[in-house]
């Protein structure tokens, strides 16, 4: 009864979204208030139904009832709780319900707090959220229901989750992910409302910064949480792959990161402004690809896309008229918005569109170097492009981005000083050569490109803070004053210093990890003792146990350095039971910024011996740090004053508070 | 011939492997060490995105033991990639050569980088010029007041 509950919600769901679809946007054309008053509720409403509807099938994951189809393919009735929960998001239709849900959040979000909006603007927006809302609704309905009941003979045990997603990491990397691709779904509903009223001014990029930004953290989350996840689960060591699916998240997170200082530009110089609309229209684009490349399995095999061609059709038509759909519309209506502020070749201006430039064509070469295979098979010719190939055109593209990066914040507005702003930055190069020569020292001569990486890293992580030791000038007036100076700048300048900063970090600890881990890989029966960076682990032997859902053979394994024992690790292998399939769990143990990492293979050829693989990673966790560091850097950003979200005032208070101050 | 003989029995012999397993590994580190650099540039051919030497799969242990057969023979790194392709095609590449859809690959980033310059530049000329065109320009006695302004403009704090 229940789960038909579920269903129907989702059915009034989608009444509700075709309204909201049409009668706002025709209201707002027509200047008729009680038309436009309807999509508050409308939106409020679809917020509620799809809640419900959400309600109700976690209801049966939780219930373990596996007389509907979805829960019997995905879940087990011995699975821990948290899993059969975060086990909905872990299959194609509940994804897309979790996807839908999060859509109706945030537009009930705007709807609720959108009042400052002027009237024609909300209406638009909203509207253009109800067509998003009725595609992926009908998608859910018509192709990928996930309350189908199974009519005879109901089984009495599920067929469990795939085990690799019977982790923590499940439960949050899914909705993470969804909530950055779908916060970009609001600033390409405001992005195709000012294309409809043919207006757009500051305001405008108020409002769409923020949300860009609340987005942009929460991808930022999802990806390095789904990074992580991948480098403690999958047992490879690695932390990045630039596999299809992964690298169908940063291509959104590229195009984000574009749009937010693009939005920059717009709001605080009115310039830019078509550029910034585009970047809105492509950033949405690339999340809906992104969810579809995902779901569709079209890149990991052209079959599986085809097997379900009702699902594959209905795709590339909801990509169709939403990518065409926005880029036509863009190319029809682009020229009717006025053009904004003027700025020299060198400026702050200027150096944010170098940034644009750089992030937008990372995001076209990973676009391409994605679907090249696809497209050389559709030619009948077979390619690969892997982390080789990416690697090699990334280093020199991401290269030349960070080292302008410290540049940027230190150029005025409009006209910007380039002698001065290198002279401020001598200091920074010093220490960055300095930083870079240490690290020399420190791994005895390690290769020269390692060398360069970690002096990028250190000029991008110390130039970061730049611009604050600048507008403090410390020097010139004491440190007091140099503090008063900086409490009194605004949190966005804080936000930048610390987001920049955080990508140092990030790189610092890639260079770090992929030039001076050490590695063993050996045979080990019990009583070995093996050496990796600075420890010796002694394998003692392995310990066989049951978990709720999995049997678990555990390595017990000392690790010493100097001979004194520091401290035990026990990496396993995973057996569970209902799908007979196989997981490593790597026994990790984090020394400062650095791991010890250790999995086990295959049974080795003698009794009791196993294949054991040992890897030192030094600052690796740096790589995941620097990600949580940016983040703080954009809830800094967000948490400024002028931008907190649904932040612009009435005039008057504006003014008041201005002057105040 | 008997080359191929020796690998299929060696292959056929072996159990079903994790990733670079210590039985496979050649005696000279050097040797070792570009086995490994040319194991991660390879595909796993039945796998997803997954290059040979991280690969459980029993075809990604052949592949490298292939690898290290080649180099133990004296093939250079680049002979050892050309017998790959001539016998998997290009497929077993993870970084695509200068060839067809791979040239593209290799050409579209500087070329990509160079159109958003040269976009960029005209785009900020021409809003210049369309700006300049409604500029009148100033008279001599608007110039030295317009000095005077900015000069006394100095004088004040500039915060």
């Amino acid at each position: 009864m229940i789960i038909e509950i579920g269903h129907f919600s989702l059915i009034l769901a989608l009444i509700l979204a075709l309204v909201q679809s049409v009668v706002p946007v025709i209201g707002a054309a027509r200047r008729d208030n009680a038309m436009m008053a309807v999509a508050p509720a409308a939106a409020l409403g679809q917020m509620l139904f799809i809640t419900i509807s959400f309600g109700a099938l976690s209801h049966a994951y939780l219930t373990s009832d596996f007389s509907v189809l979805n829960v019997f393919e995905n879940s087990h009735s011995l699975k821990p709780l948290l899993y059969k929960f975060s086990g909905l998001w872990g299959n194609h239709e509940g994804s897309m319900l979790l996807w839908v849900l999060i859509l109706a959040i945030f537009g009930g979000a705007v709807a609720a707090f959108g009042g400052n909006l002027p009237k024609t603007l909300k209406a638009n927006v909203l509207g253009v959220q109800g067509w998003v809302s009725v595609a992926f609704l009908l998608f859910i309905l018509l192709t990928s229901n996930p309350f189908l009941r199974i009519a005879d003979n109901p089984p009495l045990e599920g067929r469990d989750l795939n085990p690799v997603l019977q982790d923590p990491g499940l439960a949050i990397h899914p909705p993470l992910l969804y909530l950055g691709y779908v916060g970009f779904s609001i600033s390409f509903a405001f992005a195709i409302a000012a294309l409809l009223e043919g207006r757009i001014d500051a305001a405008w990029a108020r409002w769409v910064r923020p949300w860009a930004l609340a987005a942009w953290i929460f991808l930022t989350a999802g990806i390095a949480m789904g990074s992580y996840w991948a480098y403690y689960e999958l047992g490879w060591g690695g932390f990045w792959f630039w596999d299809p699916v992964e690298n169908a998240s940063l291509m959104p997170w590229l195009a984000g990161t574009a749009l937010l200082h693009s939005a920059l530009v717009m709001e605080k110089r009115n310039a830019l402004k078509i550029w910034t609309i585009l970047l809105a229209i492509l950033a949405f684009s690339l999340s809906l690809l992104g969810t579809f490349l995902v779901r569709s399995g079209v890149l990991t095999s052209v079959h599986a896309f085809a097997s379900d061609p009702t699902r594959g059709v209905f795709i590339l038509g909801i990509l169709c008229v939403f990518i065409g759909g926005g880029l036509s519309l863009f190319a029809w209506r682009a020229s009717t918005l006025q053009q904004g502020g003027l700025f020299a070749p060198v400026s702050r201006e200027s150096a944010l569109v170098m940034n644009n430039i750089f992030l937008t064509v990372s995001a076209a070469v990973i676009l391409f170097g994605t679907m090249a295979p696809l497209l050389a098979s559709a030619m009948g010719g077979a390619i690969s492009v892997g982390a080789p190939y990416f690697n090699t055109v990334f280093g020199p593209l991401f290269g030349a981005m960070l080292v302008i990066m410290p540049f940027g914040p230190l150029l005025a507005w409009k006209r910007g000083d380039l002698r001065a702003a290198a002279q401020r930055l001598w200091a920074v190069l010093g220490l960055a050569i300095l930083a870079s020569l240490v690290s020399w020292w420190l791994t005895h001569g390690g290769p020269v490109m390692a060398m360069v990486g970690i002096g990028v890293a250190f000029w991008v992580l110390i130039g970061s803070f730049a611009e604050l030791w600048t507008r403090a000038r410390f020097l010139e007036v004491g440190v007091a004053t140099g503090f008063r100076r900086l409490s009194g700048l605004p949190r966005s300048v804080f936000g930048t210093a610390v987001g920049h900063a955080g990508l140092g970090l990030s790189l610092l600890g890639i260079v770090a990890t992929t030039s001076f881990q050490s590695e063993t890989i050996t045979e080990m029966k019990p009583g070995d003792t093996a050496k990796v960076g600075g420890y010796e682990v002694t394998f003692n032997g392995m310990t066989n146990q049951a978990g709720p859902n999995y049997t678990e053979m555990a390595a017990n394994m000392t690790v010493r350095e100097n001979g004194v024992e520091v401290f035990d690790l026990k990496p396993s292998k995973r057996m569970f039971t209902a799908r007979q399939m196989p997981t490593t769990e790597a026994g990790i143990k984090t020394h400062g910024f650095s791991q010890l990492y250790i999995t086990l293979g295959d049974p080795g050829q003698g009794a009791d011996s196993v294949v054991v693989r040992m890897w030192d990673k030094p600052l690796v966790t740096l790589i995941w740090l620097g990600a949580l560091v940016m983040m703080a850097g954009g809830m800094l950003s967000l948490s400024d004053r002028r931008l907190r979200v649904g932040a612009p005032k009435p005039a008057r208070l504006t003014t008041a508070a201005g002057s105040s101050s | 011939m008997r080359k191929w003989i020796a690998i299929a029995s060696l292959v056929l012999s072996l159990t079903p492997a994790f990733a670079v397993d210590p039985s496979e590994r050649l005696a000279d580190p050097a040797l070792e060490d570009r086995a490994r650099h040319l194991s991660e540039q390879l595909r796993c051919l039945v796998c997803q995105n997954q290059n040979i030497d991280s690969s459980d799969a029993q075809l990604a242990k052949d592949l490298r033991l292939l690898v290290r057969e080649r180099i133990g023979h004296g093939d250079s790194d680049q002979q050892v990639l050309d017998f790959l392709v001539a016998r998997y095609g290009d497929f077993v590449l993870l970084k695509p050569r200068f060839e067809g859809t791979g040239a593209v690959l290799w050409v579209l980033p500087p070329v990509l980088l160079l159109l958003g310059a040269a976009g960029a530049l005209w785009a900020m000329r021409r809003r210049r010029q369309v700006a300049g065109a409604g500029d009148v320009a100033l008279s001599e006695t608007e110039k030295t007041a317009l000095e005077r302004l900015l000069k006394d403009g100095e004088n004040v704090s500039r915060d």
